[in-house]
């Protein structure tokens, strides 16, 4: 029983299709890394797992729980995946403890006092106890990206998802931030991973996607789709990516 | 000295006019910037249709209409008080105004906000209330004042309907003396400083803005 089954997934924005028919099962444990062209569909794709796009067509299952609507009706986001965004996104007006309490507290409703210790815990994980009380612009960009992956974490997702959560870092921050998620993928977690990273995708990824034209060219072990990949587009793509 | 004491003894009308207004105006703002984008159609017309309508009716009309108006249709039972007429006058058109720039502040808030609110699994309302509003209601303070230094101004049109506010007594002031450049003149000179001192605070939180996230703020 795969933790998250795709079927047919489409989404297109006005004319423009964006994602042309996906479908992909990913059991409990997978680390999936997704690579290809910018305006692949990669983010698209992750958007729609996580509920924030709503598909044109197709369902999606995770972790059992009902299919996404694909009437118009409400996004209902998922609490069973979380989202690491590119920029962050972190609540500026918020401490590093209360971005990651605040959905514990107001979505799980845990009482304000487990929110908390969650929210120490997960501090502490990610190595930034002493940041606690620091605001977002009082943070490096790596220090914010392991904040945000720590609230993500409070809301005990079975998936996370990552979407391109180095590409904004200096360079000299992105180790930090791979450190995070090698150690979560050490622990089992089920992971989708948006990256350009190709040495993190070779190192941290069971599985590897090449997307291109928003449908995925490629599906296999690592060392298969890049290094040895079959389709034309694939290896013009990784013919041409710094790694 | 005299005269100024005598002035003055307006001031608290006058600042009363403007705090109950403004209370008003913003929580009538805060309203219709809500409805506004509500995911109901019918909602967010309403918002617009009355944000329209009021900023199209002159404050002074309006001031009138729901003094004199309002009073003669539920009649001489329910006596409308002058003061409180002019607040909800005041405030229906403040609350127009202060919509707008409520929805500059909610608009000005990145979308990835929302985006990683929604993700967390916050309601509409929720991200809204914790995480769009908090940030939008900064950016907005010096808008804000800016609004309120208008409203001062505006609350001089209570005069017409015989509010005991600064311009009212300065009126009867010339009326009494026929000193009609010395008791303007003094009356513009309260204006100015008042207003002034508004514009101080204004500066004073815009300057702030740029240290504004740097607030310790209490948890959640």
């Amino acid at each position: 029983m795969p933790i998250i089954a795709v079927r047919d997934l489409r989404k297109s924005f006005g004319a423009h299709e964006v994602l042309g028919g996906i479908s992909l099962d990913v059991h409990v444990g997978e680390k999936v890394a997704i690579i290809g062209p910018s305006g692949s569909g990669k983010s698209t794709f992750l958007r729609c797992l996580n509920g924030i796009e709503t598909p044109s067509a197709g369902t999606i299952r995770i972790d059992s729980t009902a299919a996404q609507p694909t009437d118009g009706s409400p996004v209902r986001p998922r609490a069973d995946t979380g989202m690491v965004f590119q920029q962050f996104h972190l609540f500026p007006h918020m401490t590093a403890h209360a971005n990651i309490a605040l959905a514990p507290h107001r979505v799980l409703r845990l009482p304000r006092q487990n929110a908390s210790d969650l929210a120490d815990a997960l501090l502490e994980k990610v190595g930034l106890a002493d940041k606690r009380d620091a605001l977002p612009a009082q943070l490096s960009g790596g220090q914010q990206q392991r904040i945000a992956i720590a609230r993500a974490l409070a809301m005990s997702p079975r998936v996370m998802l990552f979407d391109e959560v180095t590409s904004a870092l200096d360079p000299e921050l992105v180790h930090e931030v791979l450190q995070v998620m090698r150690a979560l993928a050490d622990e089992g977690m089920t992971m989708l991973i948006v990256t350009h990273e190709m040495r993190f995708a070779e190192e941290v990824a069971s599985r590897v996607l090449f997307m291109d034209h928003g449908t995925v060219v490629e599906d296999g072990p690592p060392a298969q789709v890049l290094r040895s990949p079959e389709s034309p587009r694939a290896k013009a793509f990784l013919h041409s990516v710094l790694w | 000295m005299d005269r100024l004491r005598y002035l003055l003894g307006g001031l608290g009308t006058t600042l009363q006019l403007l705090t109950c207004s403004l209370a008003m105006g913003i929580a009538l703002g805060l309203i219709l910037v809500l409805l506004r984008r509500s995911r109901i159609a019918p909602l967010r017309w309403a918002a617009v249709g009355y944000v329209e309508l009021v900023r199209g009716i002159p404050l002074l009309v309006l001031l009138l209409f729901v003094y004199f108006g309002v009073q003669s249709i539920v009649g001489l039972r329910f006596r409308i008080s002058e003061f409180w007429a002019a607040v909800s006058a005041f405030g229906i058109c403040y609350g127009a105004y202060i919509a707008e720039v409520f929805r500059a502040g909610v608009e000005s808030v990145p979308a990835g906000q929302t985006e990683a609110a929604r993700a967390l699994g916050l309601t509409p309302w929720q991200s809204m209330r914790f995480v769009i509003l908090p940030q939008a209601i900064r950016n907005t303070l010096p808008a804000l004042v800016n609004e309120s230094v208008a409203l001062l101004k505006d609350t001089s049109l209570a005069t017409v309907i015989a509010i005991p506010e600064i311009t009212q007594r300065a009126r009867l002031e010339v009326a009494r003396t026929y000193d009609t450049f010395g008791v303007w003149g003094s009356v513009a000179a309260i204006y100015l400083v008042l207003t002034l001192g508004l514009s101080v605070l204004s500066r004073s939180l815009e300057r702030r803005q740029f240290g504004a996230h740097h607030r310790r703020p209490r948890l959640a």
